[in-house]
């Protein structure tokens, strides 16, 4: 292996590093129509009169629309495979609005200033609607958000509109009431994490245009490309034929681009206009008008024996949807799923979910999907048992984790193939010097430092649903052609395939160019989320280079006239074994430009039955201020088992990266509502994502297993990486002040509070 | 964002006096804050080539030109050889270098904004505002003075022997104050400012003979505790009431501690 | 109104409004590396050099700008070549959003700073928001890259 487990540059570092104009608004041309959306000042209205008289004079206005002109045509933005688990229950425009922010009307000019002119004089008369502003009181509310008849959902997941439920479930294995009754301990709490946003960079921005065959032609920023396209088919009413979706570089996503936040107004102005149209969010529309993780408050019993065995586990989530289904169905699965499989002696477990409409803006995914709500929930009830027990929380979690070749009830009866997680609590504990370091040290001068601990896990795509087709070509002088529709949202998988490729076809990885994502040409993948990229798209490279050496060969043979089975390919030339003859993968490309019967190109498809976790153990050092209750993170370890790395620096960095934003979700970054749902939590100013003053140390090792059925041992690393900060320093925290703080983010006032009851 | 008709770089002082005259112009300072509203402003006027972005000394005093960056005040060695260096302490986190390469001091007093760690800090010290039209004005006056069309052209900070501390609580390390904090010692008066209460900076002047009484840890706690009560708080995204208040108590004890230790150095 | 600009070593002539920013002004002349990735000044996407000072291009008018010398990402191609492969080299590039704006910045930094610790490199580019690396490959590029400049001197 000469690129697999090497951290090698991407492929575009130097484009990006010196400021190349590649991203979706560098490349839209300039004559787009600029396209704002006008939104709902009340979070539960119907529209009664739009008046666009005053609006359609400004100069330069080309068009007006509102819920008048769009096709009635309910359907889904988020992106999933189809069939989608997300209900249609979203119009381009609707008559009622349901949240602060929600799309009333759309608006496109020549000019921003034209535009702004026009958002002010556009008179739009609200009936105002009594809102739902809390998770709790959704469920058979007499306030029905979702009244319409043509609600449908093309698959049963237990919603129901009429009570304002997206969906639910339960899923048990034994009887968990007895199994707890039968504890020594156990710990029974609810936990509440907030609507976070991935905060990208970049925010959404589609630019779209009639090619010269009247196509629809939709260059956007987006995880999900395919999607996007069958998306669009459904929302504006044309065959999916007549679209078609390009994915520049892109400035993060995490999640937040894998619903199609942005692309349906600009398509249906240019479908109206026939001319390009482009919209670029501003900063405070992705923040209150995007596609935030889903608020939830979660139930956990727990239970354990006197050794600190856990039998039992039983959670129930809330999750808040918002005004639309999007992700609800999906995400909350993974709250149970992706956390009560952890503890491998639990002999019952019930896991059981209400996900609810409200007036809040639609949640979507973001990094962790459910799993990471789940992981601050049980990982912090598990905290609470240990402290019951007098346990140390590092010794319980070794005492009851996963190990390689445990059946997995819990996680859809699949059996763990590969599993270092216990490597990866031996090394934390090492990294941070927990031995010494728990719980808690008196640093005299009236702060205290303690620790915490957490683990989780996530998955490797979705098994039996994701599917990834790669395309590769010689060509001549024998340079290869990597085509995959996999998004590169700047986590650089568009180098990790190729990486793949390099050790499967015995090639320098600069000999391999990559392209992606263009839906007229690249082959299907569901799209880059679910942390299924390395592992499932990672796969098709390798089935796909298998695929493109038997042909290699195949040719190799008519040109040495010799017999298939005689020959083999090194990576640089085929030669006959038989007789000494050999000839140059770049002569074999270039005389296949003439005569030839054999294409030098292989397409595979790859999906997998099985989902293998990726594991974590993450560790958290904080030092409190026992006078103000204020938080300083002093040291997080972070330690992954992602299976093989395919570039370690890059799983090092997304590792980094990932806890930064755990780090945010536990400690900074709060959504705050008004009384009337009005999101103030709508700029940087406002809503905190970390700066690098705020992360302390973040320090992080690769504890790897290998996973047979992934690409030279890979499972994912994507999403795992979030989730331990939340727990994590909850606990640290605990134990330096012996305040439990269950609602995120966690403060220094929070803190003080908890210390003043303890008095 | 703002919209504006016009731009006039003003070519005096006098120039731009009579253009803020109008209600519907306003003199730019850093533009940080005046971009972020929704104002349509006729004519902004820019001090920039009025050569007011100087940090000059004399003996007795410094004089701030108003177009003089955030940055600049906190990079000036001299100044921050003096008071103990409050004056960078106050400045240094406030979003990053780059924002305060672009904020004026004049900007930020003028505004007389809540948040201000500046405007907090600078009470404590002997501090004046020199307004084209109102003269020379003592910042504790100035404060309470609503805006107007006057223009703040100077800032003078006197030069005394006062020793200074300042101290902020924050949630992330660059976000506004949840309390901003200044504390001065003069050789007969302790100054005490608390500032994003959310409420802008007050000032408290207490006569030092009055501190004699403190000696032990419960008379500083007891002191501190009273005299926060003092000044007002309000909740808000960042904090409440209550904990602002808790705060100031404690930033108290410790600005007291803090200045013993600095003035015995004096 | 019109104006005239040093743009990365060029003198630009152009029409522009009172509120056109230096952001967009930068950008309609071809300089596509300046982004913009907030309303409050709070990201430091935007971040370019005004008489060699590190400014936010989003919060100053273009106005401001006439007849002083602003440079960008385009016009210091060789030291972001150079300071970029340590980037590269960590990793740390990840998106490329934030990169622009954050090069520039430390480009500034490591003129202004003399031997910064940690502490200070952190504090100086605290203006510089990130939500892909976590700031640590940042942070192990400067080192390696003020290392190497160290080296070169001595």
């Amino acid at each position: 292996m000469n690129s697999v487990n090497s951290g090698i540059r991407k492929k575009d570092a130097m484009a990006l590093v010196t400021g190349q104009p590649v991203y979706t608004d560098d490349i839209a041309p300039p004559e787009c129509l600029v396209v704002k959306v006008v939104r709902s000042p009340y979070a539960h209205a119907l529209i009664e009169e739009i008046d666009q008289t005053a609006a359609l004079k400004v100069p330069g206005i080309v068009c007006i629309l509102t819920y008048e002109d769009v096709p009635d045509q309910r359907y889904t933005t988020a992106g999933q495979a189809y069939p989608e688990f997300s209900p249609y229950d979203r119009l381009i425009l609707d008559q009622r609005m349901r949240f602060i922010g929600d799309a009333a009307a759309i608006i496109a000019g020549e000019s921003e200033k034209a535009v702004d002119r026009a958002m002010k004089l556009l008179k739009i008369a609200y009936r105002v609607l009594e809102p739902i502003l809390d998770l709790r009181q959704a469920k058979d509310s007499d306030i029905v958000i979702h009244p319409e008849d043509d609600w449908r959902a093309l698959v049963e997941v237990g919603g129901d509109p009429k009570r304002n439920l997206v969906a639910s479930s339960m899923d048990a294995m034994g009887d968990v009431d007895a199994a707890l009754a039968a504890c020594d301990f156990t710990v029974e709490r609810t936990y509440r994490t907030k609507a976070n946003q991935q905060a990208m960079m970049e925010t959404f921005r589609t630019y779209t245009y009639l090619d010269a065959f009247g196509r629809l032609n939709v260059v956007s920023s987006t995880q999900v490309p395919f999607h996007v396209r069958r998306i669009l088919s459904n929302g504006l009413d044309i065959p999916k034929s007549r679209i078609r979706v390009i994915k520049p570089r892109m400035g993060g996503g995490f999640g937040a681009k894998q619903t199609a936040v942005s692309e349906p107004y600009p398509a249906i102005v240019t479908l109206k206009t026939g001319r390009p149209a482009k919209i670029v969010y501003t900063r405070e529309e992705s923040q209150i008008a995007s596609s935030p993780r889903h608020e939830m408050e979660v139930k956990v019993r727990v239970g354990a024996d006197k050794q600190g065995v856990i039998r039992a586990i039983d959670m129930h989530a809330l999750s808040n949807a918002g005004a639309f289904g999007d992700h609800g169905p999906t995400t909350v699965g993974l709250t149970g799923h992706k956390t009560i499989p952890l503890y491998a002696r639990a002999e019952a477990f019930r896991f059981s979910y209400d996900v609810v409409y409200t007036n809040h803006m639609a949640a979507g995914a973001y990094r962790g999907y459910g799993a990471t709500q789940g992981v601050f929930a049980l990982e912090s009830a598990v905290n609470e048992l240990a402290d019951q027990l007098g346990m140390d929380p590092a010794a319980i979690r070794e005492l009851n984790m996963l190990r390689s070749g445990d059946v997995m009830p819990a996680y859809y009866g699949e059996t763990l193939n590969s599993c270092a997680l216990d490597k990866c609590m031996a090394t934390a504990k090492k990294m941070m010097d927990w031995d010494e370091k728990f719980p808690a040290r008196d640093m005299g001068n009236g702060k205290v430092r303690g620790v915490g601990v957490a683990m989780n896990m996530q998955g490797s795509g979705i098994s039996h649903v994701d599917t990834a087709a790669i395309s590769i070509k010689v060509n001549d002088d024998g340079f290869y052609s990597l085509m995959t529709g996999a998004a590169d949202m700047g986590t650089g998988c568009d180098t990790t395939l190729a990486q793949i490729a390099a050790d499967c076809l015995g090639c320098d990885v600069d000999n391999i160019i990559v392209h992606g994502v263009d839906t007229d040409i690249s082959p299907y993948d569901t799209g880059s989320y679910a942390s299924s990229t390395a592992y499932v798209t990672g796969m098709a490279v390798v089935k796909t280079c298998e695929s493109l050496i038997e042909r290699i060969r195949k040719e190799g043979a008519g040109a040495l006239d010799c017999g298939y089975e005689e020959t083999e390919f090194d990576g640089s030339r085929v030669s006959c074994l038989k007789e000494q003859k050999s000839i140059t993968l770049k002569n074999l490309a270039n005389q296949a430009m003439c005569g030839n019967e054999t294409a030098l190109f292989a397409t595979e498809s790859h999906y997998s039955p099985i989902s293998p976790p990726p594991f974590m153990v993450g560790m958290a050092e904080v030092e409190v201020d026992m006078e103000t209750g204020q938080i300083e993170l002093i040291d997080y370890v972070g330690v992954v088992d992602c299976g093989t790395p395919i570039n370690p620096n890059l799983c090092k960095v997304q590792a980094e990266g990932g806890l930064a934003q755990g780090i945010g979700m536990a400690l900074y970054e709060d959504i705050v509502y008004s009384e009337k749902g009005k999101n103030y939590s709508n700029s940087f100013m406002q809503y905190k994502i970390p700066t690098r003053l705020d992360v302390g140390n973040i320090r992080v090792e690769l504890e790897s297993s290998y996973e047979e059925s992934g690409p030279f041992g890979a499972k994912s690393i994507g999403e795992v990486v979030i989730s331990t900060p939340p727990p994590a320093i909850a606990a640290a925290i605990y134990n330096a002040t012996q305040v439990r703080i269950r609602e995120l983010p966690i403060t220094g006032e929070k803190v003080f509070l908890g210390m003043k009851e303890n008095e | 964002m703002i919209r504006v008709k016009n731009y006039v770089r003003a070519a005096s002082l006098e120039e731009a006096y009579q253009l803020n005259q109008k209600r519907t112009n306003v003199v730019l300072g850093g533009m940080l804050w005046l971009k972020m509203g929704k104002r349509s402003v006729q004519t902004v006027i820019d001090l920039s080539g009025l050569g007011l972005d100087q940090i000059e000394e004399d003996e007795e005093k410094f004089i701030i030109g108003a177009m003089c960056s955030l940055r600049e005040l906190e990079v000036n060695h001299s100044l921050n050889s003096c008071y103990d260096g409050v004056i960078k302490e106050s400045l240094q986190h406030i979003v990053g270098v780059q924002f305060r390469n672009c904020a004026t001091i004049g900007g930020s007093i003028f505004g007389r904004f809540g948040f201000s760690d500046i405007l907090t800090c600078l009470l404590t010290l002997d501090t004046y505002v020199e307004l084209y039209q109102g003269g020379l004005v003592s910042l504790h006056d100035f404060i309470k003075l609503p805006r107007d069309n006057d223009i703040l052209v100077r800032i003078i900070i006197r030069k005394d022997r006062r020793s200074a501390v300042y101290q902020s609580f924050r949630r992330t390390r660059t976000d506004f104050p949840i309390l901003a904090s200044a504390a001065s010692f003069t050789e007969d008066k302790l100054y005490l400012s608390f500032g994003a209460r959310p409420m802008k900076a007050e000032v408290l002047e207490i006569n030092r003979s009055d501190l004699a009484d403190i000696n032990t840890e419960e008379d500083f706690k007891n002191f501190a505790r009273d005299t926060a009560k003092k000044f007002k708080y309000g909740s808000n995204m960042r904090g409440s009431a209550e904990y602002r208040e808790h705060l100031a108590a404690v930033s108290i004890c410790r600005a007291l501690k803090a200045l013993e230790e600095v003035s015995y150095g004096n | 109104m019109v104006i005239k600009m040093w743009l990365n070593g060029k003198l630009i002539e152009d029409v522009i409004d009172a509120d056109t920013l230096l952001l967009d002004f930068v950008r309609k002349h071809g300089c596509y590396s300046v982004k913009r990735g907030c309303e409050t000044a709070n990201c430091g996407l935007c971040t370019v050099l005004l008489d060699e000072k590190p400014v936010l291009s989003c919060s100053v008018l273009a106005a401001r700008a006439a007849e002083r010398r602003v440079e960008t990402l385009e016009g210091v191609r060789e030291e972001a070549e150079e300071f970029g492969g340590f980037l590269a080299d960590q990793g740390a590039e990840q998106c490329g959003f934030c990169s622009p704006g954050f090069i520039i910045n430390v480009l500034a930094m490591s003129k202004e700073l003399e031997a910064p610790s940690e502490d200070e490199i952190k504090a100086y580019l605290s203006g510089n928001l990130c939500r892909c690396t976590g700031y640590m490959g940042q942070l192990r590029a400067i080192k390696s890259y003020l290392d190497q400049k160290k080296a070169v001197v001595s």
